[in-house]
């Protein structure tokens, strides 16, 4: 298993873990008072789950098990996928803290902010279907 | 890999794009224009990422590792999947893009029908394959 696989996998993981958890605020949130940011979670919840474990297992998985490029350079250029793992996770964190503190306390900071962890995110994506196309062929 | 999980994952990573994209924009929007997401986008991001994504990510890969049938050589009733295909897209450009065409009530409708046409499809065509490995 490449290294990348492994580093998508674990930190695949951990949003799992924290976006359930999350999920145990956001309900628990009904019956017992907790902070006013955990209202705002909701969106958080969501992506955390669904970029960060079930977009991130799919990436880790396919950068493994996809058919090669060649027998040199199996993978296709790892920067790429590098590029991918750092700017998928740089933004979906980024956005995990910003979101909720720019619906309670709205400030141009945390609105750039916002916009960058956006940007991260989309580049994140666009970068590993570009490197992914090539793989994707029949035999 | 067959030909048809290329068509499900090239369209798997064409949504992606998509869905990623808008996403950006409303995150965008609500950083400077505090939008809600409520409205035109949040559907076709949620149809695009959801469906177009994962599901046919998986029934792509799916198609291309599940044990083959009695001899090795044969993936089964494959019409059923290339059906799975057809009704999964056309699902999801109906469905996702329902709400900007005007008419969403009867078009997204229509859009979740084949979805779920869809996923029988995909399920007649695997559920012989789902089996023990015979070595």
């Amino acid at each position: 298993m490449p290294l990348l696989t492994q580093w998508f996998i674990k930190s695949a993981l951990v949003y799992l873990t924290v976006s359930l958890l999350v999920g145990v605020a956001l309900t628990a949130q009904g019956a017992v008072r907790l902070p006013a940011v955990v209202d705002a979670l909701a969106p958080v919840y969501f992506h955390l789950f669904m970029v960060g474990w079930v977009t991130q297992m799919i990436f880790g998985v396919a950068y493994w098990m996809f058919p090669r490029v060649s027998k040199e350079n199996p993978q296709g250029w790892e920067g790429l996928a590098l590029v991918t793992y750092i700017t998928l996770n740089v933004g979906l964190i980024m956005r995990a803290v910003v979101e909720p503190i720019l619906a309670l306390r709205p400030a141009p900071v945390w609105a750039v902010a916002l916009i960058v962890s956006a940007v991260l995110q989309w580049i994140g994506a666009t970068v590993f279907a570009a490197n992914t196309w090539r793989r994707v062929r029949a035999r | 890999m067959p030909r048809l999980s290329c068509w499900f994952i090239r369209a798997s990573l064409a949504y992606l794009v998509a869905g990623f994209t808008l996403g950006a924009l409303m995150l965008t929007l609500k950083a400077v224009v505090r939008y809600d997401g409520v409205g035109l986008l949040m559907t076709p991001h949620v149809e695009f990422l959801l469906i177009g994504w994962t599901v046919q990510v998986t029934m792509g890969v799916a198609f291309w590792i599940l044990p083959r049938c009695e001899g090795g050589t044969s993936r089964g009733a494959v019409g059923y999947a290339w059906l799975a295909f057809v009704l999964l897209n056309a699902g999801v450009i109906l469905a996702g893009l329902g709400p900007v065409l005007g008419d969403a009530g009867f078009i997204r409708l229509a859009g979740q029908v084949a979805e779920a046409g869809a996923a029988v499809a995909f399920a007649l065509h695997a559920w012989r394959r789902i089996r023990r490995a015979s070595f």
